[in-house]
């Protein structure tokens, strides 16, 4: 189990350095739905079946979709690639590369220490994930349902708009 | 506990099983669609016309597999592979008797949502990698209409999951020696049967392929086993549809005791995959907006009034 732990551990960290590096917009996000994959593996192999199948519900297969369908629409040919190639030049990477190094280092001093070898056995199931939610979580899951239904109506509103009948064979009849 | 050699046995099993059902769907389809219809269909290819299939297979691998200069080479040849592969995965988790099952997770029913929601890449991508504006076309329809199906897809077996209290495909068929649930849950079915139809996009809701409108949609530009790949997937698809409708509402392997468990769940099966077929025999295909608003108008309140309503029914039930 841990060997599998650390394959999808390479793979979802190899992944997510091809969607920053790729040039082109839809291989990079199918670098990252990859990166996703691997990520709720690790969820699967670390006790947690529900968490990880989420993932791949919302987030490999409804989100991502969606960002490929806009993407799709946008068309980008080469001269995006073109854009993206002289903005990915060399001397940008310095910053973030260090900064990045930075954490990496912090991180890897935090958790040296008390490193632990051993995947918890234990399975959470999805009644338990259920139970918690809407027992102690239940402040955050309303607060969630705040904002999903502030976003369902703000995205109406910027959506709509009356439309202008293209043929007066479209045109509404009044009754009059 | 079973082996891990009779575990493999049956994964084995049920690829070449699964497989050699697609493959005969295309002879089913052919021939049933011409009876419904009243003409003769194939039947010049051996008795019946049943070597139709091998003549086909012979036809579409000698054919010249065609990869456009103009499309993205990588994502072009990845695409037909994903529909086929998530199909496969789905049917990891169909419980086709007590003993024969690949593995029964859990989280059953989520890990099939899952991999009806991946297959959606198939069409997007197969789509853009083409790079041609009536692939496109296709692909942005069978896109939006496959995530807008999944949606009410997930509610309807909501009704099921709660009747039954377990994600588990086993538990659920177990749930059912009483009575089936297409009896309870009749609406869920309904709308599980539309959204199935919808997410394995056949006739009438073969929006992203429309012939009459945008050449073969997503699928334009593919040619030979790639294009192959497409059309198995899509029969895979709906044996997979079939098999789970079977399982959560018609009480998968469970009949009278004079056949075999495995026999009742073929036969079941065989019912679905022929109304499938009688579905394309019959039905006009609506526009694709009529399409979209039913789903968001009609599909999603009376999917969201089911799981009210059952909700309601087994809380006072306790």
């Amino acid at each position: 189990m841990t060997i599998l732990f650390y394959i999808a551990g390479v793979i979802a960290i190899l992944s997510t350095i091809m969607v920053i590096t790729r040039l082109n917009a839809v291989h990079a996000l199918l670098y990252l739905i990859v990166s996703l994959l691997s990520v709720s593996v690790i969820f699967f192999l670390v006790g947690a079946p529900f968490i990880g199948i989420l993932e791949i519900i919302v987030y490999a297969g409804a989100i991502m979709v969606l960002f490929i369908f806009i993407i799709m629409m946008l068309n980008l040919g080469k001269e995006s690639e073109e854009q993206e190639k002289r903005w990915l030049e060399r001397k940008m990477w310095f910053g973030p590369g260090i900064l990045a190094a930075i954490l990496l280092i912090e991180f890897i001093y935090i958790i040296f220490p008390g490193f632990q070898k051993n995947i918890p056995e234990s399975t959470v199931y999805p009644r338990e994930v259920g139970l918690s939610l809407f027992s102690t979580y239940l402040l955050g899951v309303e607060l969630a349902a705040f904002l999903l239904l502030a976003g369902i109506i703000g995205a109406y509103h910027l959506g709509h708009r009356s439309r202008k009948p293209l043929h007066r064979f479209f045109e509404e009849r009044n009754p009059k | 506990m079973r082996t891990t050699l009779e575990i493999l046995i049956i994964i084995a099993g049920v690829l070449i099983v699964a497989l050699t059902i697609a493959a005969a769907m295309i002879y089913v389809e052919r021939r049933m669609l011409a009876v419904w219809q009243d003409r003769y269909g194939p039947n010049r290819t051996g008795p019946f016309g049943l070597l139709q299939v091998v003549a086909d297979m012979v036809k579409i691998f000698f054919k010249e597999d065609w990869i456009p200069p103009f499309a993205d080479k990588v994502v072009f040849i990845f695409a037909p592979a994903i529909v086929v592969a998530t199909v496969l995965m789905g049917f990891a988790i169909v419980p086709f008797a007590p003993q024969i099952y690949v593995a029964d997770p859990n989280i059953g029913i989520l890990f099939f949502l899952a991999m009806s929601s991946l297959g959606a890449y198939s069409l997007a991508l197969g789509g853009w990698a083409s790079n041609n504006k009536y692939s496109l076309l296709g692909a942005l329809r069978g896109t939006a209409q496959m995530i807008t199906y999944e949606v009410f897809m997930g509610l309807s077996l909501l009704g099921v999951v709660m009747l039954t209290g377990s994600f588990s495909l086993r538990d659920i068929v177990e749930a059912q020696r009483e009575m089936w649930f297409v009896v309870p849950q009749f609406l869920g079915f309904v709308i599980f049967m539309i959204a199935g139809i919808a997410e394995s996009h056949r006739l009438p809701f073969d929006i992203p392929e429309a012939e009459s409108e945008i050449v073969a949609g997503f699928h334009s530009e593919y040619s030979g086993m790639k294009f192959g790949m497409f059309f198995v997937g899509e029969y895979l698809g709906i044996t997979l549809i079939s098999a789970i409708a079977v399982t959560l509402f018609f009480g998968g392997w469970l009949g009278p005791d004079f056949l075999p468990p495995v026999v009742w769940f073929f036969l079941k099966t065989s019912v679905f995959l022929l109304f499938f077929v009688l579905l394309r025999a019959s039905l006009p295909r609506p526009r694709y907006d009529q399409l979209m608003s039913y789903g968001w108008k009609v599909m999603l309140p009376l999917a969201l009034l089911n799981i009210l309503v059952t909700g309601a029914v087994v809380l006072a039930a306790g």
